[in-house]
C-alpha cells in the first residue's frame, strides 16, 4: 500500500509529468512515421534515462511505448499505411473510412479503443502478473506453430473476395519470409550471394513497399478527380457520438483487449498478431460481418484495443519473470537492468515503489494520449485534404527515408521499392497484400515451432505426441479447424436463408 | 608603411597557419567524430555494452562517439560493412567471440573473413552455463552424462542459433562426454529461456547473466570459463569436471584490416581504461558477466587459438558424418 501511494506521489510530480508527456508526444511521432519503430525510439532514449532516477526513466519510456501504439494507425487511417506493424488490420477499415469521408470519427475511436486497450491491460499488469506470467511459460514449440497456423487462417476473412487468391498470397508470404539465414540449421538460404539479404526480409520495410507504394500509384492513377472526393469536413460533436458508439458494443472492446494481453504475454508475439487475430473475431461474432472492410468502427476498435493492450501484456513476463514478451519489453528490460534492478520478486518488494510508480503511470500516460489523438484528430485529419501532388512525394520521400533508418541497409529500400511495384500489380488481379504480410509474419513462427517440435519428438520417442498431445495445442487446432469451417458454415447458412426466401417467393407465385 | 608591412606579416602567418591546421591536426587522432557500429539490435547486450562506454570514451578521446546499428545475418551483415570501411580508424565495431570465427567457417560467403577484422581490446567474457530445472532429478554433471548414456538423445538441451556459441559447447560437450542428446536452436535468449523455464526442454545452455536472473528457479551443474564465475563461485567448470572445454561468449572491438597500428593504440588504451574502470566491472559483475580487460596483442592471439579449436572441432564433426 505505501508504495503505491509512493507510486502516486511519484506519476504526479511535475518533472516526471513533464517526461511522461514529452515520452508520449515523442512515441505518437515515432508511430506515425512507418520505418521508425518504437523499439528503437526506446532503444535511442534508455542512454538518456541513465541520469534521471529510475522512476522518471521508466515513465518516460512507458509513456513513448504507449504513444507509439496511439500513433501508429494515423498513418493506416489517413494513408492506409500502418505506422508500426502494430497497425497493419487498422488499415483494413481505417482507409475506407477516411475514404467514406469519416477520417476524424476513425481517429477518435483509434484513441478510444487504445484507451480501453490501455487501462484493461493496466488493470491485469496490475492484479493478475503472476499467474498469467506462469500461463505464458506453457506456450512451447508445438504451440507456436499451431499459433501460426490458427493465424494463417485468418487469410479467410480478409481475403473474402477469392479464397484462392488469399492462399496464394499467404504462401508467397510464407516463401518470401525464408529469405536470409534459416532460423534452425543456419544455412544460407535465396540470399543469391548477395551478403546484406543475410539478414532477411525486414518486414517494417516490406510493410512500406506492400501498403504505401501501392496507394501512391493509384493516387498518381485516378489523380485529382477521386481525390478531391475525400474532403474532410469538419463537424461537431463527433467525439461524443463516436464513443458512445464504442461504449454501446462493450463485449467486442473487452474481448479484443484480453486477446491483446494473451498475445502480448507470448514472447515473440507482438502488436502485429494481436491485433489480427482481434480482428479476425470481431469479423467472425459481428452480426454485420458484410460491414468489415469497408469501413467500420468496429474494425478500428478490435485492431486498436488489442495492439494497446498487448503493451502491458509484454510486461508481465518482463517484470516478474524476466523475460520480455516483445522487442520493446526487451528494450525496457535492459534499461531496468542498467538502473541494478533484477526482475522477479525483487521488482516487488525492494524496488515495489519505482514498480509500482511504473505500472500505475500507464493509467495516466493512456489517458494524455487519448486527448492528444482525440483532441488532434480535427487536426490530423486534415492532412486528408493535402492535394495529391503534395502528398505523393511526401509519402515516398518518408518511405524511402523510413525504409533506409530501419537498419541502414540501401537493401532494404530497393526491396520496399520492388515489393511495392509487385504489389500494385498483384492488386491489379484482386491479390491481397494483408494475407502476404500475413505469410511473412507468420512464417518463421511456423517454421521454428515445426522444426522444434519434430526434435522434441523425436526425443520424446513419439512425435505425434509432441504436436498434437498437449492441452493448449488442441484448443489452438480447434480454434484453426474452427476458424476454417466458419466461412463454409455461414456460407451454408445464408444459402439455406436464402433458399427459404426463394421458396417462399416461389410459393407466392405458385398461389 | 610601417603598418602595412606588419599587416602583411600578420596576413603571412595566418595564411601559413591555416595552410598548416589541417596538416597539424591529422597528425593528431583522433579529431573527428568515430563510428562504433553495432552488429546487433538496439537493446541487445552489444548495444547496451557499448552505450556504456560510449560518456566515457568520448571524455577519453575527445570526440563525439556515433552508435549505428547494422543488424541481421547474426552480425555477419555489420560485419561485412565494416570489413569494406575505410581503415581510418574512424569506424570500428563490435567485436564477438565466437560469432566471427564461426560464420567465415561456416558460411560459404558470409562476406567477411575473420582476419578482415583488426582486434583492439576485448572487455567482457560471458561463461556458457549448463542448467537443469530445480525439480529435476539430476542434481550433477555426472548424472546428467549417465542419465545420456542410458537414453541416448532423450535429454533436450535448448540453445541460441545454430554453429553459434552455444552449438559449438553442444558439440564439444557431446564429444567430450561420449554420449548422446538432442539439441534444440532457438532464435534468442528470451525464447531459449521460456522454453526451458516452460519445462518444453529438459536442460539449456545459456549465457551466465541469463542464467544468473533466473537461478532461484534452476540447477547450474557447470560453467564454461578457466576460472570459476565470480557471481556463483559454488558452481565447478567444465574443466575441473574432467570437460577440456572453456565455452564462453566474448564481447570486444575491432576496426577494419589495415588500420594504422598507432591509432588501434589509441583505441586500445581507450577501452582498456574503460575496462579497468572499478564501477564498469561491478555492475557487469552485478549483471552476471566476467569483466576483462584484454589487449590487442593478447586477442589476437586468443582469436588464433580459438579458431584452431572450433576448425578441429567443426572439421571432425563433418568427417565423422
Amino acid at each position: 500500500m505505501e508504495n503505491v501511494i509512493f507510486a502516486v506521489t511519484q506519476i504526479f510530480d511535475p518533472m516526471n509529468l513533464i517526461l511522461l508527456v514529452l515520452g508520449g508526444v515523442a512515441g505518437i511521432i515515432v508511430g506515425c512515421l512507418p520505418g521508425l519503430t518504437a523499439t528503437m525510439a526506446l532503444a535511442l532514449l534508455v542512454p538518456f534515462t541513465f541520469t534521471m532516477p529510475a522512476a522518471s526513466g521508466l515513465i518516460m519510456l512507458g509513456g513513448l511505448y504507449v504513444g507509439a501504439m496511439f500513433g501508429d494507425a494515423i498513418p493506416a487511417i489517413l494513408i492506409n499505411t500502418p505506422g508500426t506493424p502494430s497497425a497493419i488490420a487498422t488499415t483494413f477499415d481505417g482507409y475506407p473510412l477516411a475514404k467514406k469521408g469519416m477520417a476524424q470519427q476513425a481517429l477518435i475511436a483509434n484513441a478510444f479503443s487504445s484507451l480501453v486497450g490501455g487501462i484493461i491491460g493496466t488493470i491485469t499488469l496490475l492484479s493478475l502478473s503472476p499467474p498469467l506470467a506462469e500461463l505464458g511459460l506453457k506456450f512451447g514449440p508445438p504451440e507456436y506453430f499451431w499459433m501460426a497456423i490458427f493465424g494463417l487462417t485468418i487469410i479467410g476473412t480478409i481475403a473474402s473476395d477469392s479464397i484462392l487468391k488469399g492462399l496464394t498470397a499467404g504462401a508467397l508470404g510464407l516463401l518470401l519470409s525464408t529469405v536470409g539465414i534459416s532460423p534452425i540449421g543456419g544455412d544460407v538460404r535465396f540470399t543469391m550471394g548477395l551478403v546484406p539479404l543475410q539478414a532477411g526480409i525486414n518486414l517494417m520495410a516490406a510493410l512500406i513497399g506492400f501498403f504505401c507504394i501501392p496507394q501512391v500509384l493509384e493516387m498518381i492513377e485516378t489523380g485529382a478527380k477521386e481525390y478531391q472526393v475525400i474532403q474532410y469536413v469538419s463537424q461537431k460533436g463527433l467525439l461524443r457520438k463516436t464513443i458512445r458508439e464504442l461504449i454501446r458494443k462493450p463485449i467486442l472492446l473487452l474481448r479484443s483487449s484480453l486477446i491483446g494481453v494473451i498475445v502480448g504475454i507470448i514472447p515473440g508475439a507482438g502488436g502485429n498478431i494481436a491485433s489480427l487475430i482481434s480482428y479476425n473475431e470481431a469479423v467472425r461474432w459481428s452480426k454485420n460481418q458484410d460491414e468489415f472492410g469497408k469501413g467500420t468502427l468496429d474494425g478500428i476498435a478490435a485492431t486498436e484495443t488489442a495492439n494497446c493492450s498487448v503493451v502491458q501484456g509484454s510486461l508481465i513476463p518482463m517484470l516478474t519473470l524476466g523475460i520480455p514478451g516483445s522487442p520493446a519489453a526487451a528494450v525496457i528490460l535492459g534499461a531496468l537492468l542498467l538502473h541494478g534492478m533484477q526482475p522477479g520478486r525483487q521488482l516487488y518488494t525492494t524496488f515495489g515503489g519505482i514498480t509500482y510508480t511504473f505500472i500505475l503511470s500507464f493509467f495516466l500516460a493512456v489517458v494524455v494520449m487519448f486527448f492528444f489523438v482525440a483532441l488532434g484528430s480535427r487536426f490530423f485529419a486534415r492532412m486528408i485534404s493535402i492535394p495529391y501532388q503534395y502528398l505523393v512525394p511526401g509519402i515516398v520521400f518518408l518511405s524511402v527515408i523510413g525504409s533506409y533508418a530501419l537498419r541502414n541497409n540501401l537493401l532494404d529500400v530497393v526491396m520496399m521499392l520492388i515489393f511495392g511495384y509487385a504489389a500494385y500489380i498483384l492488386r491489379k488481379f484482386g491479390f491481397n497484400s494483408g494475407a502476404l504480410v500475413l505469410g511473412l509474419i507468420m512464417g518463421p513462427f511456423a517454421e521454428q515451432g515445426l522444426v522444434q517440435s519434430l526434435l522434441m519428438g523425436r526425443a520424446a520417442g513419439s512425435i505425434p505426441k509432441v504436436l498434437f498431445g498437449r492441452p493448449i495445442s488442441l484448443v489452438l487446432i480447434g480454434l484453426s479447424l474452427l476458424s476454417i469451417a466458419w466461412p463454409i458454415f455461414s456460407a451454408w447458412r445464408e444459402r439455406q436463408q436464402h433458399r427459404k426466401i426463394t421458396m417462399k417467393e416461389g410459393e407466392i407465385i405458385d398461389g | 608603411m610601417c603598418f602595412r608591412r606588419i599587416g602583411l606579416l600578420l596576413m603571412a602567418v595566418v595564411l601559413i597557419l591555416t595552410l598548416l591546421c589541417p596538416v597539424l591536426a591529422a597528425e593528431k587522432y583522433p579529431h573527428k567524430p568515430i563510428t562504433y557500429l553495432i552488429t546487433f539490435d538496439p537493446g541487445g547486450q552489444s548495444d547496451l555494452e557499448a552505450r556504456r562506454q560510449q560518456p566515457l570514451l568520448e571524455k577519453y578521446l575527445g570526440v563525439p562517439i556515433i552508435i549505428t546499428y547494422k543488424s541481421g545475418g547474426g552480425g555477419s551483415v555489420g560485419w561485412s560493412e565494416l570489413a569494406n570501411s575505410p581503415a581510418d580508424g574512424y569506424t570500428i565495431a563490435g567485436n564477438n567471440i565466437p560469432h566471427i570465427i564461426l560464420q567465415p567457417i561456416e558460411r560459404t560467403n558470409a562476406g567477411y573473413q575473420t582476419e578482415d577484422l583488426e582486434p583492439i581490446a576485448m572487455f567482457q567474457s560471458t561463461p556458457i552455463g549448463l542448467a537443469v530445472l530445480k525439480s529435476s532429478p539430476i542434481t550433477s554433471l555426472d548424472e546428467f552424462v549417465a542419465y545420456a548414456k542410458r537414453n541416448p538423445g532423450a535429454i533436450t538441451i535448448a540453445g541460441s542459433g545454430t554453429y553459434s556459441g552455444h552449438h559449438l559447447a553442444y558439440l564439444q560437450f557431446e564429444k567430450l562426454s561420449g554420449a548422446k542428446y538432442t539439441y534444440i536452436p532457438f532464435t534468442g535468449a528470451a525464447p531459449q529461456v521460456t522454453a526451458f523455464l516452460g519445462g518444453h526442454t529438459m536442460a539449456i545452455l545459456a549465457n551466465s547473466n541469463d542464467l544468473v536472473q533466473h537461478q532461484d528457479r534452476i540447477r547450474i551443474l557447470a560453467f564454461g570459463g578457466v576460472e570459476r564465475f565470480g557471481a556463483l563461485p559454488e558452481v565447478p567448470t567444465f574443466r575441473e569436471l574432467g570437460y577440456e572445454m572453456t565455452a564462453t561468449i566474448d564481447r570486444g572491438v575491432c576496426a577494419p584490416k589495415g588500420t594504422n597500428p598507432e591509432r588501434i593504440k589509441v583505441l586500445e588504451e581507450a577501452f582498456l581504461s574503460i575496462a579497468n574502470n572499478l564501477s564498469i566491472r561491478q555492475q557487469m559483475l552485478d549483471q552476471g558477466f566476467v569483466p576483462v580487460a584484454m589487449g590487442a596483442q593478447e586477442f589476437k592471439k586468443y582469436i588464433a587459438e580459438k579458431t584452431v579449436e572450433y576448425t578441429e572441432l567443426l572439421h571432425n564433426l563433418t568427417a565423422g558424418n
